[in-house]
């Protein structure tokens, strides 16, 4: 049987089965490489604007703290690492629960652009029932306030779902316009005179503050520093959740065979636009659950402002892409990210060596090339067919021929 | 030293794909003016081997000779240049343009710096009388038939002074009218001295047209042998390796109680269009029921709609006595009906799931393979060893994608999960469209197999010879509506008359 026969050039069909071909096309080899250029690029442009690439790469590796996993780092230093290292982590909690609500879409073909928005409603939906209920006893309080962020967040995925599957209406388009409501319906709740606004002051537009019982326990230290809280374990069970769910339950089969081939989904008896509905609203629950890890974790209320400068939703589409849409590929990559995030903060990276308001650009710079580079996943591909010499292996015209007798 | 060199000559060309020896130390001649057909099952290494002489994979070893001279052929371009043509199974055409824009694409004959179009259509329609191709130099690709787009195809090649043409699988796309017209046309150009490579799977094609045929088995060359003298069995047994039963021999049918009963049924198409305009048949225990007919005169909205992927206009459908007009996939599937779709990749199979994946389709939400909603995976992968040795899937495991597959192979996964749900009711829709010889014995052999087990079979088929080979009962549709009932020896002309519209001796069901 020769490959070059009949199949392979049928499939190709849906995003799912192009990132199935990626994922098997290039291993655990594209993403590192993926990574490195993007790092090879942000340096090339710190060098044109006249900085040192590799004193600013390795400030920004101190500022996230990641040094201290390793047993020589010492005194001090190991101290001033461990608070970077728990700024590093409360920041990559939300990276994975966002990366894994575009990462579920991807896997039932659908491109959820609308982390951001569901993010959103997750966080209202906390902040509120973490500010009402003073009473409640804490820990019922805490799940109840994530309990809400879900539903919030699931709901507002699956309007999404509901409009794929009624009328066909891109999710694309549907997700970026629920991205611009979310936003707009908090700015309102909150804003001066807004229904949600906080009662301590008529002139501050933010939310009600999460009362002491609805915070999460800080386990990692001093919480009146923003130490860490336990939401990064919520964060990586979801990602067990995730696993389990794609590769081990009939909902996770029938999801993956719909985002591979939706035809024969289809003629196998499961209903598409209803997989689409399920997806969308598991995708606004995850996203929404990162809503309520901020708010819970360490924010404890929403300003307007951080609404309209919410950009975690959308990390998470790098996130997911870098992560090829697996469970462990998604955590690696939102430490990644969240550690770029965390290291070039004002609070984290050294101001003498390169200005954190220009690093933190270096952070965007680095996920717009990896969005890039995956998404034209043809080139890094082609590059590594090419080098394996499995496709174009030209001679110059006329050459051979010398070779024959 | 030979009088004539030979047109084109391949010398111990092999071709490696990692461990997979596509063409194993091939040699290859085609004289001046001969149609040489290169004979094969799927994946035997025939369009890798043609893929190497129109430059779009190079050799690991051997050489290319065009008229005697060693050449290099490392890129289409080139091929051309060296008047090798080649017709792909699938069309290359921009389907928006007309013919003569899809011929002179990249040879534009220029005024100046402006397309010459006249002098373009003028050429084209000068070759098209010459071979009588009877091509429409203004008409719209898209507008016009497959036959004719194939001849287009055959137009480009000979506008660039092609004197070698290779066609992979030309007959597989067309209707039994346009393959012997297409035959016409090749007689025409070999008289012209053209030297065609046809390659193929269809034994009766390659006696009709071909003057020798080389036979490929799992890339290897088995044997070159001049055409006349050969026979089916003897091309086949070369093909397949062994002996292959072309003819079917099937038992007396033992009908029982029917089925499958269709009442009145109407369908509306994608576009809203009454597709299916009336429909009753009837199909029983243990018999084999054939649908015949053009493609599009509604057979895939009635089989779509009896196996629940469509939702009925008006009309009754039953299974075993009970009403599952309104049932969807599930319904139906639960009311014992099987579904083998016609289009395998696209309806039949998740390409990017592995065979195990895939033979659970149906029954994934059953114990073993599911509990609760929780998958076994060992219990998929369990079930699909035993399945894919009795239905001798050849090049997978349980974990190997269907993509990685052959046609044939892929054809077996999907008739080894219909079958393995135990159906009342087995809806084989051109069930063996694509496949070679042996696959297509072995399709039969299971189709007849449920026959005799007591099950209903609908086969709805495109192919004369399937259709009288298998059928109790033949039932004609035509522009959605039943227009005669057949029995198994009837001729063919007697069918193509009814298949066509035209009365035929049959009682009308409708």
């Amino acid at each position: 049987m020769s490959p070059a026969d009949e199949p392979a050039a049928v499939a190709a069909a849906t995003p799912a089965s192009r990132l199935a071909a990626y994922v098997r096309g290039g291993g655990v080899i594209v993403p590192l490489l993926t990574t490195f250029l993007a790092f090879l690029a942000g340096g090339l442009v710190m060098l044109v604007t006249g900085s040192d690439p590799i004193a600013t790469y390795e400030a920004i590796w101190k500022g996230t703290g990641l040094q201290w996993l390793f047993p020589w780092t010492t005194g001090d230093e190991r101290e001033l690492a461990a608070v970077n290292l728990q700024q590093t982590l409360i920041i990559t909690t939300p990276l994975i629960l966002t990366g894994l609500a575009v990462a579920f879409a991807f896997r039932a073909g659908l491109f959820n652009i609308g982390g951001n928005g569901q993010f959103i409603v997750g966080a209202i939906a906390a902040v509120w029932v973490g500010s009402s209920f003073a009473d409640l006893p804490s820990l019922l309080h805490i799940v109840l306030a994530i309990l809400a962020a879900c539903a919030a967040g699931a709901f507002w995925g699956a309007i999404a779902g509901v409009l794929k599957a009624a009328t066909g209406a891109h999710e694309v388009i549907t997700t970026i316009m629920l991205n611009w409501i979310a936003l707009w319906i908090g700015v309102w709740l909150f804003y001066l005179g807004g229904p949600l606004q906080t009662s301590r002051d008529p002139n501050l537009p933010v939310s009600e503050d999460v009362v002491e019982g609805a915070k999460l326990p800080v386990f990692w230290g001093d919480p009146i520093l923003q130490g860490l809280h336990v939401g990064i374990f919520i964060a990586l069970a979801a990602v067990v959740v995730f696993w389990f769910l794609l590769n081990r339950s009939t909902v996770g089969y029938e999801v993956r065979a719909v985002g591979f081939n939706p035809e024969a989904a289809r003629y196998s008896g499961m209903n598409v636009g209803k997989n689409y509905i399920l997806v969308m609203a598991v995708c606004g629950l995850f996203a929404g659950l990162a809503g309520s890890m901020d708010v819970l974790g360490w924010q404890f209320r929403i300003a307007t402002n951080d609404i309209q400068i919410q950009l975690i939703g959308f990390f998470g589409i790098a996130v997911a892409l870098l992560g090829r849409n697996t469970a462990v590929g998604t955590v690696a990559a939102a430490l990644l990210f969240g550690a770029l995030i965390s290291g070039t903060s004002q609070r984290n990276l050294d101001p003498t060596v390169f200005e954190p308001s220009l690093a933190s650009n270096l952070t965007f710079i680095i996920q717009g090339l990896v969005i890039l580079i995956v998404s034209a996943d043809v080139i890094v591909l082609g590059l590594m067919a090419r080098a394996r010499g499995l496709i174009g292996r030209r001679r110059p015209r006329g050459a051979a021929a010398e070779g024959e007798p | 030293m030979q009088a004539e060199a030979p047109a084109l000559e391949l010398r111990g060309i092999t071709k490696r794909f990692g461990p997979v020896v596509a063409n194993d130390g091939i040699d290859f001649d085609l004289r001046p003016g001969e149609v040489h057909a290169l004979l094969g099952e799927n994946g035997a290494g025939k369009s890798t081997l043609m893929s190497i002489l129109y430059g779009l994979y190079s050799p690991d070893e051997g050489e290319i000779r065009v008229n005697g001279e060693p050449v290099e052929v490392d890129s289409p371009s080139r091929a051309i240049e060296l008047g090798i043509g080649m017709v792909h199974q699938h069309f290359m055409l921009v389907p928006v343009m007309t013919v003569t824009e899809n011929i002179v694409l990249g040879e534009e004959p220029k005024r100046g710096m402006l397309l010459d179009v006249r002098e373009g259509a003028r050429k084209v329609k000068e070759l098209s009388d010459r071979y009588g191709l009877a091509v429409d130099p203004d008409a719209v690709i898209e507008q016009v038939s497959v036959g004719m787009q194939q001849r287009v195809e055959i137009l480009k090649t000979l506008y660039r002074d092609a004197r070698i043409l290779i066609l992979d699988e030309p007959t597989a796309v067309l209707t039994a009218q346009e393959a012997n017209e297409l035959f016409e046309v090749l007689r025409t150009l070999k008289e012209d001295g053209v030297s065609i490579v046809f390659i193929s799977h269809k034994l009766n094609e390659v006696l009709a047209i071909s003057d020798r045929v080389t036979v490929l088995r799992r890339g290897e060359k088995i044997d070159t042998v001049p055409t006349e003298g050969a026979t089916e069995e003897s091309l086949a047994r070369l093909m397949v390796g062994r002996d292959v039963l072309l003819r079917v021999e099937k038992e007396q049918a033992k009908p029982g109680r029917p089925v499958l009963e269709v009442e009145d049924l109407h369908v509306r198409d994608e576009r809203g269009l009454e597709a299916v305009k009336g429909v009753s048949l009837e199909v029983r225990e243990g018999e084999i029921v054939a649908i015949a007919g053009v493609d599009g005169n509604g057979q895939l909205e009635l089989v779509q709609t009896i196996a629940g992927v469509r939702a009925p206009e008006a009309g009754r459908v039953t299974i075993d006595g009970r009403d599952v007009s309104e049932l969807g996939v599930r319904g139906k599937t639960d009311a014992g009906v099987a579904h083998i779709p016609e289009d395998r990749q696209l309806c039949g199979l998740v390409l990017d799931f592995t065979l195990a994946e895939n033979l659970a389709l149906r029954e994934y939400r059953e114990q073993p393979i599911s509990n609760h909603g929780l998958l076994s995976i060992g219990q998929m992968r369990a079930r699909a060893r035993t399945l894919l040795g009795e239905y001798d899937v050849r090049g997978g495991t349980p974990d190997t994608l269907a993509s990685s597959l052959s046609g044939g192979n892929q054809q077996k996964v999907a008739v080894a999960r219909e079958i393995a749900s135990n159906p009342r009711l087995l809806i084989a829709h051109q069930p063996t469209r694509g496949l070679d010889v042996g696959a297509i014995e072995f399709v039969h052999g299971r189709l007849l197999n449920e026959r005799a087990n007591g099950r209903g079979v609908l086969l709805v088929s495109l192919e004369f010879e399937e259709v009288r080979a298998l059928a109790d009962r033949i039932l004609v549709i035509y522009e959605g509506q039943i227009v005669g009932e057949f029995p198994p020896d009837v001729s063919e002309e007697e069918l193509g008359v009814a298949m066509t519209g035209g009365g035929g001796r049959g009682q009308a069901a409708a």
